[in-house]
């Protein structure tokens, strides 16, 4: 090992428990880093890997189970007291943390001119100074401390993050999933970054969907599923198709098994669609009872193609056409009349009102013919949303009910129930299962499944690629604002689809 | 029992302080519980009402309307001008008014929907242009009957008595805008708990972003709120004309801070947490019999505005515990 011999610091969770309005999400969990270590810590969505990073950074606290370093234990009733005792978290939006118009100096050192025991005077030359000398240290000379933070660069801002921590003098550094939004080279200098972190004597957490990165950098991998740990290994001992099944367990074929629909004529056409800065030219057709999938990396622009279909985002260039007939989407309402629904991603932002009741969200979309000139037809209404109730499963104690108490899943049933009252022809599910646990998610492909039945054409974006190989007729890939790669259902594998997805434009040129 | 004790208070706590009120200011002074006397603190609040209705239909939109006050004012001086300078007929008196009123709400909701100015930097910047508005109509005169005007002569007209018998008069011995009154606070209930346009204004203001991925034409719908709190501020001036018998400028003035009073103290009512009309009928109600009881206690004007920003304060407070242990 690079580092020195002193003794380093030893981190272990230990029975961890934990649930969530009486739902299990963690059931006696062991896991451990150690100083000088990268450890990756994968799982499918809703495994409950972000639960427990959520109890060892003080977000959340256990209902049963110790953390403990070095021997002892400690209870983190907040984040500050997890960072206190050295264990940083650097999240996926790295926006939250950082103040835009401060420099990278402020922002590295912010906790400290914040915190009381920062002296009332700020040295700025010492402040720029330190923070030069902790950016070569990370061989990040090209960062300039004055340069002003709204104007880097994502990975830039992780990397001033990373610089935060090690000021901070932390000594566990949990990553979430910092390589999602990255291309290859910055994927490569956080690599860098995290393998002097290392030397440095950190023990780094890092949680990642790419499988690859994780044999590249990790000393040991711990896969999560369904809220336990099914293990933890050397790296050098494993090998991804073993990781894979271990993330889920029975194969994705027998957990959500695919309904069989008649595949009819084509129902959704789009040509040369552009939409802001992140759909560049997408060509996909999807017929009646077929479920195509998209799916790309994050950052690939599938959710900015599912918003420009709907009209939620501008489009700048290109055809839509919806059951024949050509439509000009300028709004969602366009699209909801022209019989295109959507289930955004953001479901407690953009899917539901969570202030409202479950009644009153299901019929939204559909209040128009729920109404005789205006006057709402109250049973009516009652009716519709009893209906979807009991056939979406949806588990809420009434129709009454705040949408906001219901669980993840439950509130995504909502967000899907809501199209089941209007007209639609073509439902864009833009990652339904996110944050699902998975008694809800079999629920949810049984819908999917459903509507394809009934002859509506399905796109279906996500970055699960076991979901686009379950579910799907057709898988459309892509990367980087096009539709770079097609394959008819079983002709794919994992890994082409990760190829497609992160290099497809070097193959094609 | 002490939880229950909270989640009654806050459900029921506005009107029971509303009844410790009344039997207050009854016991004070024998007058004060008369039929007479209530119909009159009813009359006085009839007007805020109707402004603070419609400061209650822009809050459902989550927006603000700052510049319902300025409307009031124009409203009242245009109302008087139609029969004081124009002598115009009682249809051409009552339509005017509403006009600008909705004219004012249609040019909030260009610049907050449209241009995206904040609603409150927006209806400020329109408050203060309405307001210059109504007094270089008048060069800042009141309006009243047979006023001198600058070229010396007088003006043609007299206020109508049917107009004012809108202001005045009574209606099986009910005053007859406490009749109006309580006829909008039930039709915009009823619109708001049982149309399809009130539940799209509901939804708006919970989540504009998630009402315009459900297909709502969100834009539209909040356009039509700020225009409807425009309306409704017109009518408020409309009854100060008739109630006052002339068109005094300024009118509105004191009435936008009475109206957001009445419509926060209405979020505390059974524990809404949000803008609702009979929260905003009940808050009137409160600061109505609130003056009216200190007033026959010989309570200064000035005095009882810090007993009604106490009061605001305190339904506040109720409403935004509640709010926070809710969502904790």
């Amino acid at each position: 090992m690079a580092h020195s011999g002193t003794s380093l610091a030893e981190l272990n969770m230990r029975g961890i428990s934990k649930s969530f309005a009486g739902v299990p999400a963690l059931a006696n969990v062991d896991f451990g880093v150690r100083g000088g270590e990268i450890h990756a810590l994968l799982g499918a969505n809703g495994a409950g890997k972000s639960t427990l990073m959520k109890i060892l950074s003080g977000a959340y606290e256990a209902d049963e189970g110790t953390v403990e370093i070095n021997g002892i234990s400690y209870v983190f009733r907040s984040p500050a007291d997890a960072k206190a005792a050295g264990i940083h978290c650097v999240y996926q939006e790295v926006d939250t943390s950082l103040v835009p118009h401060l420099s990278v100096s402020e922002n590295i050192y912010l906790d400290r001119i914040a915190s009381s025991t920062g002296g009332s005077w700020i040295h700025w030359g010492k402040l720029h100074e330190n923070a030069k000398q902790l950016l070569e240290r990370l061989g990040l000379s090209k960062l300039q401390p004055k340069t002003l933070v709204r104007d880097l660069t994502l990975s830039e801002k992780q990397m001033v993050l990373i610089a935060r921590l090690l000021a901070e003098q932390a000594k566990f550094v949990i990553l979430d999933e910092p390589t999602a939004p990255l291309s290859i080279e910055e994927t490569n200098a956080l690599f860098a970054i995290m393998r002097s972190l290392k030397s440095a004597g950190i023990g780094v957490i890092f949680i990642t969907h790419r499988l690859p990165e994780v044999f590249e950098i990790c000393d040991r991998i711990t896969v999560m599923r369904d809220g336990s740990r099914v293990l933890t290994e050397q790296s050098s001992e494993l090998d991804a198709s073993g990781v894979v099944r271990a993330m889920l367990g029975r194969s994705f074929e027998e957990e959500f098994p695919k309904l069989p629909a008649t595949i009819g004529e084509t129902v959704l056409s789009v040509r040369g669609l552009e939409s802001g800065n992140r759909v560049k030219g997408v060509d996909l057709e999807v017929k009646r009872g077929e479920i195509v999938a998209v799916v790309g990396l994050v950052g690939a622009g599938k959710t900015e193609l599912s918003r420009g279909l709907f009209g939620a985002d501008p489009i700048s260039r290109g055809t839509v056409e919806v059951a024949g007939r050509s439509v000009d989407v300028r709004s969602p309402a366009d699209a909801v009349q022209a019989g295109v629904a959507l289930v955004p991603e953001e479901r407690r932002k953009e899917g539901i009102l969570v202030g409202s009741s479950v009644l009153h969200n299901l019929s939204l979309p559909g209040l128009k013919s729920m109404s005789l000139f205006g006057w709402m037809k109250g049973k009516q209404e009652r009716g519709f949303a009893n209906d979807q109730i009991r056939e979406l499963g949806i588990k809420t104690t009434s129709a009454d009910q705040i949408t906001g108490f219901l669980s993840g899943g439950n509130q995504q049933k909502v967000s899907i129930g809501k199209w089941l009252g209007t007209e639609t022809d073509v439902v864009l599910f833009d990652e339904p299962t996110k944050g699902v646990d998975v008694g809800a998610k079999r629920d949810i492909f049984r819908i999917i499944g459903t509507l394809a039945q009934q002859g509506k054409g399905i796109l279906y974006l996500t970055c699960e690629f076991a979901e686009a190989l379950g579910i799907a007729d057709r898988i459309l890939v892509m990367c980087d604002g096009t539709i770079v790669k097609s394959f008819a259902r079983g002709q794919a594998t994992h890994e082409d689809l990760l190829y497609y997805a992160s290099a497809g434009k070097e193959e094609l040129a | 029992m002490k939880k229950q004790l909270l989640q009654f208070s806050f459900k029921y706590g506005a009107l029971v302080f509303i009844g410790l009120v009344i039997v207050f200011f009854s016991l004070q002074n024998e007058y004060f519980f008369t039929y007479s006397n209530l119909t009159d603190i009813l009359r006085s609040i009839s007007i805020v009402t109707f402004v603070a209705i419609g400061v209650t239909i822009a809050l459902t939109v989550d927006g603000f309307d700052l510049s319902v006050g300025a409307t009031v004012s124009l409203s009242t001086v245009v109302t008087a001008t139609m029969m004081v300078w124009y002598e115009m007929p009682l249809v051409v008196v009552l339509i005017v008014p509403i006009l600008v009123g909705a004219l004012v709400g249609l040019l909030n909701a260009l610049l907050i929907v449209r241009i995206r100015i904040p609603d409150l930097l927006a209806t400020l910047a329109v408050m203060y242009i309405v307001n210059g508005i109504h007094k270089t109509y008048t060069k800042g005169y009141s309006i009243y009957n047979n006023m001198p005007l600058s070229d010396g002569s007088t003006a043609p007209g007299t206020m109508r008595e049917d107009f004012l018998w809108i202001g005045q008069g009574k209606l099986f011995g009910v005053p007859f805008p406490v009749i109006l009154m309580l006829i909008a606070v039930i039709v915009m209930h009823l619109f708001f708990k049982y149309t399809r346009w009130g539940r799209q204004m509901i939804m708006t203001g919970g989540n504009e972003e998630a009402s315009r991925l459900s297909g709502l034409r969100v834009k539209r719908v909040r356009t039509y709120a700020y225009i409807a709190s425009g309306i409704f501020a017109a009518i408020g001036g409309i009854l100060f004309a008739a109630r006052i018998g002339s068109g005094q400028i300024d009118a509105g003035a004191p009435m936008l801070m009475e109206a957001v009073a009445a419509v926060f103290v209405g979020y505390s009512v059974f524990a809404a947490g949000r803008p609702n009309i009979i929260g905003t009928f009940v808050g009137a109600v409160l600061m109505g019999v609130m003056v009216n009881g200190m007033t026959m206690m010989n309570v200064q004007y000035y005095t009882t505005d810090i007993i009604k920003g106490a009061v605001l304060v305190l339904a506040l407070s109720v409403t935004f515990i509640h709010l926070y242990r809710r969502k904790s």
